[in-house]
């Protein structure tokens, strides 16, 4: 397990999601002089995030690297770049987009796009990153999963199937790091309130405050702990849901 | 849809809620034939942010700051950011919002839109005073930018204007240089209305900050009598050794009323033994102490949900106006009949205003004096109560606070805002709240 870092140097991937931007400021707001970089597809849109950022830490140094996240090719060019920049002490994976489930049952394109959103592009760019931590023998990869990944249900699967993927993933990442300088921490946030779930407000689920799910995902980076929650009864709740017997799993409208 | 509830929880009704989540917004969205409204932290107490049926523009995901001008002290930001978020951000570089309301927990939008104001009146006005310039989006799309030199009309329209001349997108704030967090206060307590008059005229030449805290149940010999706890502070420079921060050292940690009761807490058992309570502590309290900005100015923040406390039913707050000729016979009058209804809360607050117009044209501070309580709701007692009250702010020649409101009379409300058939023209057709229903006719 990694000695908790002072995480210097931290590079963001998918910016703009507005986890990643609550923990830009709860770092930033920790330690003002920190170096962020801030990874998307939509340079004006990272800008408009940099700005704010800059002006809560004047002494910060934010700069952003626009790419497309869902090319191979495209992920080891922003990589490459990225380390142009700086080292990274951590890097948080936290890009994402709650799809429709109907439209994804009803298009296979919708699906795929889906599935590279949240599975293969966060999976792609961790290792892009895993690769030069390799070298530098220390960092941290933080992320960001979903408790959708912890098993398959009818409202959701498409989106939990990538997460599971990113699960999976996250734990061959773990094994091969073990023992070594390099934490990999993979975040389970629940429903958040955030504009990706505003319309589940309507039945009434109790989502979590993204200020709560930033504050989990720093903490749980800068102790390197393999699996966070957030928030933490989300733990509990998952572990009765993956125990569920299928008879009982089946009848449920979940 | 989902539903909405204002501050003072007495409507629960269904609206659709749409996030504006694109910085900037580039539209508003509406079903067709449909209205909106812009809604930020919910915090205003009737139903000024309000919509049932329609839909609600919330603002809460514009919450980025935009830029900051040292030199001037601009700083420019989206509609939806939190004035906590300001404080926090600017008070340990020595800066600070020149108006605060007595929450921080509301954003730059819903403060201009109800031209909020805070304790030190007298000196520095109110928010709308504050705002170099505001960006606004209509339902057309059109965008328009204002300020007190730029297309005024636009901008006196829309501070205090409800929410309803358009969205606030973005705003440019002009803060103040403040010496440290920290502030010099004095406790004085009171006994008679005349003695309240005195401290407010005194204080107003040395003091920045005044307000009074008045028990509404202690009002005799027709409201001359009453008692009270007087506060009045000026920023201090920092003590020896003492670091500008935003939040006290020793700051309790947030407590949530966890859920509303059947019945108000806030009731004839227990408010006259509170009142009394809280006057004898802070009698014995009186005199001058060093207090930091954020319980002194934002006293219940700490205690979220806290209008849970009224019960089920919820609460009206009562805030009204009134000119300073009419001023002490006016709160007499109001504070007597209030005593014999029974009725109120240990949250009453009593401030004179300064001599100064507010920039809107729906701005609620005017010269004069201000009363503020708030009433569980009772019902039938409670409404008639205001009824009684609404006579004596009237013949006053006063009015009462939009963002406070859910019941006034229309006659009361066009009484009290003669500029109201100027401030019509610039209403956007596709913005509605139940309050332009229940006082407008749209």
């Amino acid at each position: 397990m990694q000695t908790p870092s002072h995480f210097d140097t931290i590079v963001i991937v998918g910016a703009t999601s507005l986890i990643a931007q609550h923990c830009a400021r709860q770092w930033l707001q920790a330690n003002p002089a920190r170096r962020l970089v801030l990874v998307g597809r939509d340079g004006a849109r990272l800008e408009s995030v940099a700005n704010d950022l800059r002006v809560r830490a004047p002494q910060a140094t934010v700069d952003i690297v626009e790419a497309d996240l869902t090319q191979a090719v495209s992920i080891d060019a922003m990589a490459e770049e990225v380390h142009a920049l700086c080292t990274p002490d951590a890097v948080l994976i936290a890009h994402g987009d709650l799809p429709d489930q109907a439209g994804c049952q009803q298009r296979s394109a919708e699906a795929q796009a889906a599935m590279v959103v949240n599975g293969l592009s966060p999976v792609l760019c961790a290792e892009a990153f895993a690769r030069s931590m390799q070298s530098a023998g220390r960092g941290t990869i933080g992320i960001v999963g979903s408790v959708a990944g912890d098993r398959g249900r009818r409202s959701n699967y498409v989106y939990g199937a990538a997460k599971g993927l990113v699960e999976r993933y996250a734990q061959g990442l773990q094994h091969r790091f073990a023992g070594t300088g390099v934490a990999v921490v993979l975040i389970k946030p629940g429903p958040t309130d955030t504009p990706m779930t505003a319309h589940l407000k309507a039945s009434g689920a109790r989502l979590a405050s993204v200020e709560s799910v930033a504050a989990a995902t720093i903490a749980g980076m800068e102790r390197g702990r393999p699996v966070v929650y957030a928030p933490a009864k989300w733990a509990l709740i998952m572990l009765v849901i993956r125990s569920l017997p299928r008879a009982i799993f089946n009848k449920m409208d979940i | 849809m989902v539903v909405a509830r204002s501050w003072g929880r007495l409507s629960a009704d269904h609206h659709t809620l749409s996030p504006l989540t694109d910085h900037p917004p580039q539209a508003l969205a509406l079903p067709s034939g449909g209205r909106g409204l812009a809604h930020g932290m919910g915090r205003s107490y009737g139903d000024v942010a309000l919509n049932p049926g329609g839909t609600l523009w919330l603002t809460a995901p514009q919450d980025r700051m935009v830029s900051w001008d040292e030199t001037t002290g601009e700083l420019t930001c989206e509609a939806g950011v939190l004035l906590r978020d300001i404080q926090q951000v600017f008070v340990p570089r020595g800066w600070m919002l020149p108006v605060t309301p007595g929450t921080q927990i509301v954003t730059v939008g819903g403060a201009i839109a109800n031209d909020v104001h805070g304790k030190n009146h007298h000196v520095q006005g109110s928010f709308g005073d504050h705002v170099r310039c505001l960006e606004l989006l209509r339902t057309d799309g059109e965008r328009i930018r204002c300020g007190p030199q730029v297309q005024s009309d636009w901008f006196t329209a829309t501070v205090g204007g409800m929410g309803l001349t358009g969205v606030i997108t973005q705003a440019t704030l002009r803060l103040v240089r403040v010496p440290g967090a920290w502030l010099d206060t004095e406790t004085i307590p009171y006994r008679t209305l005349g003695a309240f008059f005195d401290l407010a005229d005194s204080s107003e030449q040395a003091w920045e900050h005044t307000v009074s805290w008045i028990d509404c149940l202690s009002a005799r010999d027709d409201g001359r009598t009453v008692r009270g706890i007087f506060l009045r502070a000026n920023m201090a420079g920092p003590e020896a050794g003492e670091v500008l921060h935003a939040a006290p050292a020793a700051s309790g940690r947030p407590i949530t009323v966890p859920f509303a009761p059947p019945i108000s807490l806030v009731n004839r058992a227990t408010l006259k033994p509170f009142n009394a309570a809280y006057y004898h502590l802070n009698r014995r309290r009186a005199g001058r102490a060093r207090q930091h900005y954020a319980p002194f100015f934002y006293p219940l923040d700490n205690v979220q949900e806290w209008n849970r406390i009224y019960g089920r039913a919820g609460f009206y707050q009562y805030q009204c106006v009134v000119p300073r000729a009419s001023g002490p016979q006016a709160i007499a009058a109001l504070l007597q009949e209030i005593t014999a209804a029974g009725q109120g809360s240990f949250l009453g607050v009593l401030k004179t205003f300064g001599q100064r117009e507010s920039v809107g044209l729906m701005s609620f501070p005017q010269p004069g004096v201000t009363l503020a309580l708030d009433f569980p709701n009772r019902g039938e007692s409670t409404l008639q109560l205001f009824a009684r009250l609404d006579g004596v702010v009237s013949q006053a020649g006063g009015r009462l606070y939009p963002a406070k409101d859910a019941r006034m009379p229309r006659a009361l409300f066009e009484s009290g805002y003669p500029k109201l058939p100027q401030f019509l023209p610039f209403r956007d057709p596709g913005i509605q709240s139940a309050m332009s229903q229940r006082l407008m006719g749209w």
